[in-house]
């Protein structure tokens, strides 16, 4: 049975020498769990949201029933996939990815919405046509309120994959799982560290690509 | 028979119902945690984030604090409970709290933050003292705000818990968790239910709170469930 043992301390460093292999597969794991459930969100969210923000009906039930889903704990969301999926790796992705396409359908729809409609009326009588208005004015002036959106959804997942260890995958999950089977602690703080690490890392990394996306927005 | 039918089976096995390893047990245990938790966050954390708040000092702090908490992994805390505090009840409540206090500060913060500096400004005119006019001017005004955030964190504290059977805690989250080691479909998809409809509620139950925290004028833009994502740029400033 788990017990307090004070003589392991919180890293020994000969075990890490000797798994570094282990710590990058698992490393690798989370960052393409991380990346299929957040560029598969986005393939998905992005049509869903500019039909949701062009047909102002359909907003509020797909707004509000995507309330209703986002309460759903992350195990429990697992879990009910489960019975269909097995414990596996395609289980642990449906589940991350929906709740990537659910954050991500909001902010598309929020920040084309945040589009002053001076702009767009503006953008339409210089001659824009609606596609060239989405793409050259809508979407870029949406680009902030998105990418919040994004890097939200990046962080969240990061979080989630270590969850998706119980159903055998899950990344930087796996090391922290092992840690708390083994009682050992070393594993449990590199897979915690890790994943911290790489929740703050990818969220600069999106902030920068931001502004690099947004240079009109550089005085800020 | 379809997996539906042996659920519904499931629940109608009244042995299901009974005892310490029966749903009316595990739901009080989860109720009482979640409850016990977000309680403490927020005796813990209110008075750091209403202060700083209205005086305006830290609010970078105030503000990044919440991003920092979202980077921890909630399971990984939980489990990093272990070894500090032993397993059950003892490191599933010190991890919940932990992770629902930065929340609780930011909104607090924002709450007070944006409170009109007019409103402040009439309240010292008509002579309140500092701790009147923040007592019963500027919390009153910030009420509803500060209860969005305690009201978002419960929800989040009723999800974390369902984790906490990991660490050989009970609540429901040891159907799940018993489930998945049993290879028990039946009884991972009901307890997934179970857990799914308590989180419900619990949304529900505080959005309750917060339409009677929140001034009549204002209960119309209300939400019975809040929406996914964060479309303020609050996120953006940690770049």
């Amino acid at each position: 049975m788990l017990r307090l043992d004070a003589t392991d301390p919180w890293i020994r460093w000969d075990w890490l020498g000797h798994h570094t292999d282990v710590i990058w597969q698992a490393l690798v794991q989370h960052i393409q769990l991380t990346g299929i459930a957040v560029l598969g969100g986005l393939a998905i969210a992005t049509p869903v949201g500019l039909l949701v923000w062009r047909w102002r009906a359909l907003r509020n039930p797909v707004l509000s029933v995507a309330g209703i889903l986002y309460t759903i704990p992350s195990l429990a969301l697992f879990a009910l996939l489960v019975p269909f999926t097995g414990l596996t790796v395609v289980t642990a992705e449906i589940g991350l990815v929906s709740y990537t396409i659910l954050i991500l359908v909001r902010n598309i729809v929020v920040g084309l919405d945040g589009v002053p409609a001076e702009i767009r009326e503006a953008a339409t009588g210089m001659g824009y046509r609606p596609a060239k208005r989405l793409l050259t004015i809508d979407i870029p002036l949406a680009l902030p309120v998105i990418v919040a959106g994004v890097r939200l959804a990046t962080v969240t997942t990061i979080g989630l994959v270590t969850v998706t260890a119980l159903l055998g995958e899950g990344g930087l999950g796996q090391l922290i799982l092992a840690g708390l089977i083994q009682d050992f602690k070393t594993p449990l703080v590199v897979g915690l560290a890790g994943s911290v690490v790489l929740a703050v890392a990818a969220d600069l990394l999106l902030a920068g690509a931001q502004r690099l996306a947004t240079p009109w927005r550089s005085s800020r | 028979m379809s997996i539906f039918e042996e659920v519904v089976r499931w629940f109608l096995d009244p042995a299901h119902w009974d005892g310490t390893f029966g749903i009316p047990n595990r739901l009080w245990e989860h109720v009482q945690m979640s409850f016990l938790a977000t309680l403490t966050a927020a005796v813990l954390a209110l008075p750091v984030g209403v202060l700083l708040g209205h005086y305006g000092r830290f609010g970078n702090l105030a503000i990044n604090v919440s991003n920092v908490g979202r980077a921890l992994p909630s399971f990984g805390i939980l489990v990093l409970a272990v070894p500090l505090f032993g397993i059950g009840a003892a490191p599933a409540f010190i991890a919940l709290v932990a992770l629902a206090i930065p929340p609780i500060v930011t909104n607090s913060y924002v709450g007070m933050r944006d409170v009109d500096p007019e409103l402040k400004e009439a309240a010292r005119g008509l002579g309140m003292r500092e701790h009147v006019a923040l007592l019963r001017v500027e919390m009153p005004v910030a009420l509803p705000v500060i209860m969005a955030g305690i009201r978002t964190d419960g929800v989040q504290v009723v999800a974390t818990a369902t984790l906490a059977a990991v660490v050989a805690w009970g609540g429901l989250g040891r159907f799940i968790v018993d489930g998945f080691a049993q290879r028990d479909d039946v009884q991972i998809f009901a307890g997934a239910i179970l857990v799914a409809a308590l989180a419900m509620v619990a949304e529900l139950a505080l959005a309750g709170l917060q339409w009677l925290a929140t001034p009549r004028p204002m209960r119309a833009s209300m939400r019975w469930f809040s929406r996914p994502g964060r479309t303020d740029e609050l996120v953006l400033q940690g770049g």
